[in-house]
């Protein structure tokens, strides 16, 4: 049986079990069917023309864990911020641990998906928020409404704002042979509500994983979202991650996402304007090497008047390494005055290392400003000599002149532990130990 | 200090040094002056040792030893500095990060723990009070959006703070305004000493009235064609370079 008849079948073994609300059953029913239309998406595809999924889609997974394993602090706490205070929605293979993770109920929720979905108090804001955002017709988006099990679940009523980051880490274990995981996201903040919010997903050993997350954010009037999307996975991991955000007036919505590893990479990341006088950033840096594959894709819906969306993806491909990134910027013909910006600067490090790249402007409006830009270059190397005349080894030298092309994204990471884990993240990755943080 | 003999160097096939020779000992202060094209760059270029430039024949004597295969950061770690004419811009990395990492890869060569950051700031401090160079100014990026005198001052600032044994400034004096030529000077001749070098490359004579050499080459078609004292550059200054190049 071929991976998509076999998710088929596990979502028809799983409705039989009672549980979600009315609605969630529904748009499961209806999910499912889409996904089998469908399939998984092909090279044939435009929006798929550089990332195959051919090698995954022809490897065996399973589909629900069969056992567990239960992790002690010690394996997992290099992976887990612990220099600040944090909330913590803990999975393990796709399994909520009590143990590792830290949740709340006190004036807001930050717990997990499986009670929403399920439990009578939610089934409002479920009704209202679940899959209401998500691309219905997107087949991998579909395929994880129809089969998603456990998330996250935060609510931020109004006007709070939550002191603590909240972390969402999924690990997986290796325990039960190629896993394929579903995990869901749903982020609501109310009206001048502000949370920031960091994600990782960290596979524990060389066994083959594969997640394809889906992640709803809501922010109503006023209301700040800080997201930061930590990839730095093993090489056999790899990752869907489809990000949908709707956004009401006056919020800000901000999501930095740092790629440094894993097998295949594809981020979908979408922003949708529900109103005017809106803000909408991302941001990223890829760095990479040998075979791996990161691939950006993202949207911004400019639907009404005066608002910003700002974009800065950097990208370093070491190796025979592949990097996308395709950004489209709609913007209707009601989005006067709108500003969007768009950025993306690469470095190919080797002759080997592959860089698509597509700005894809599609405006509807006339007084607006829209920008867009991209290079691809290498390494200044009367930049290296400079630096080698001052002591500077070519290997640190190269390490520094990536960190300052970087640097701009780093520049707006606004929780301090992050930005000195990126660094030390991109330290790690160049080999060298530059000894500051920039 | 610096021994070069019957130097000759290519790059990208092109001849341009052609038998160089040329002795600087400690404590002394060389000039090397002419004519545009004549291998002034390339010759501070190769001595720090950049790559793309081929020494086909023969050989550059550090202190004694070879440093012909030494790679540019390596001959930096012995107490080679050269003062570019145009200094790099790199945005993202702020000069005092960049010093601090040139002055601690140094250390780490040289097999000495990094400098205490109270001690690598009070340097800092007062390197930059040398060169009448203002606090903020450290924070900014490496030379980016610099005017061309903050671009050289903060050569010389960086050579302050790498102490080199051996200064090679290039074409220092290009584009300061004579107030910041005082200031450069000043800062060059404050490191000056029995136990260091300084070679100082430049087209006029201009620098050289502060920074006062103890000879003066004259560079023609890749070699050295006339040697004397600080009163060639006067007459260089009066008579021009074709003077020198009718005298071959």
């Amino acid at each position: 049986m071929g991976l998509k008849d076999k998710l088929v079948a596990s979502y028809v073994a799983m409705a039989s079990e009672p549980g979600a609300h009315a609605s969630v059953a529904q748009l499961r029913a209806n999910a499912i069917d889409t996904f089998e239309q469908q399939g998984f998406p092909t090279k044939k595809m435009e929006e798929w023309k550089y990332t195959s999924l051919n090698a995954l889609v022809k490897t065996d997974f399973s589909v629900f864990p069969k056992r567990t394993k239960e992790l002690t602090l010690s394996d997992v706490q290099r992976y887990i911020l612990h220099d600040v205070d944090t909330y913590k929605i803990v999975l393990v293979d796709g399994i909520y641990s009590a143990f590792l993770s830290e949740t709340t109920h006190e004036g807001m929720d930050v717990c997990l998906m499986s009670a929403a979905l399920t439990m009578p108090k939610y089934k409002k804001v479920i009704d209202a928020y679940f899959d209401q955002i998500a691309d219905r017709e997107d087949s991998l988006t579909a395929l994880n409404t129809a089969l998603t099990k456990e998330g996250a679940f935060i609510h931020i009523p109004k006007g709070k704002v939550v002191e603590k980051p909240i972390q969402i880490i999924h690990f997986s274990t290796g325990i039960n042979s190629n896993l394929m995981l579903q995990p869901r996201n749903l982020i609501v903040v109310d009206s001048n509500a502000e949370v920031q919010i960091i994600e990782r997903h960290q596979s524990l050993s060389d066994v083959s994983v594969f997640t394809n997350s889906v992640t709803e954010i809501f922010t109503l009037k006023g209301a700040q979202v800080d997201y930061y999307k930590i990839q730095n996975d093993h090489q056999e991991a790899s990752l869907i991650d489809s990000t949908y955000i709707s956004q009401q007036k006056h919020s800000h919505a901000k999501v930095h996402t740092f790629s440094f590893g894993g097998k295949l990479i594809r981020n979908n990341l979408h922003f949708y304007h529900k109103d005017s006088a809106i803000e909408s950033t991302m941001k990223g840096i890829t760095l990479i090497e040998g075979k791996q594959l990161v691939d950006h894709h993202t949207l911004v819906h400019h639907a009404h008047p005066n608002s910003n969306s700002h974009q800065e993806y950097k990208g370093i491909y070491d190796g025979q390494s592949t990097g996308v990134f395709n950004g489209k910027i709609l913007v209707e013909q009601e989005a006067q005055k709108t500003n969007a910006f768009q950025q993306n600067n690469n470095i190919l490090m080797s002759d080997k290392a592959t860089i698509n790249t597509k700005p894809q402007l599609e405006i509807f409006a006339d007084d607006v400003k829209c920008s867009h830009g991209c290079t691809i270059g290498q390494l200044d190397e009367s930049a290296l000599f400079y630096l080698q005349t001052r002591g500077i080894p070519k290997k640190e030298a190269r390490a520094l002149l990536t960190y300052a092309f970087a640097n701009n994204v780093l520049s707006s990471v606004g929780i301090s532990s992050v930005k000195s884990r990126i660094n030390t993240l991109i330290a790690k990755k160049l080999g060298v130990n530059l000894g500051f943080n920039l | 200090m610096l021994s070069i003999d019957n130097l000759h160097a290519q790059v990208e096939g092109k001849k341009i040094l052609n038998g160089i020779h040329l002795d600087v000992k400690a404590g002394e202060v060389h000039a090397i002056m002419g004519p545009n094209g004549s291998g002034k760059s390339t010759l501070s270029t190769v001595i720090a040792g950049h790559e793309d430039y081929e020494v086909t024949k023969g050989n550059v004597l550090f202190q004694g030893t070879d440093i012909g295969e030494l790679s540019a950061d390596e001959r930096a770690h012995l107490g080679v500095f050269l003062s570019f004419q145009y200094p790099v811009e790199i945005p993202g990395v702020t000069v005092t990060n960049f010093i601090k990492t040139a002055i601690n890869e140094t250390r780490k060569a040289q097999g000495l723990d990094e400098m205490p950051a109270n001690v690598m700031l009070k340097k800092i401090k007062e390197k930059a009070k040398l060169l009448g160079i203002d606090t903020h100014f450290l924070s900014r990026s490496l030379n980016d959006g610099f005017s061309g005198g903050e671009k050289k001052r903060n050569e010389i600032f960086q050579m302050a703070m790498l102490e080199p044994k051996l200064a090679i400034l290039d074409e220092t004096d290009s584009g300061l305004d004579i107030d910041a030529l005082r200031v450069v000077a000043n800062g060059v001749n404050t490191l000056r000493s029995k136990d260091n070098a300084i070679i100082v490359i430049t087209h006029y004579q201009r620098l050289l009235d502060y920074i006062v050499p103890d000879f003066v080459h004259v560079l023609h078609e890749g070699k050295i064609v006339k040697s004397g004292t600080k009163e060639l550059a006067l007459e260089l200054e009066e008579k021009g370079y074709d003077w020198i190049k009718q005298a071959i």
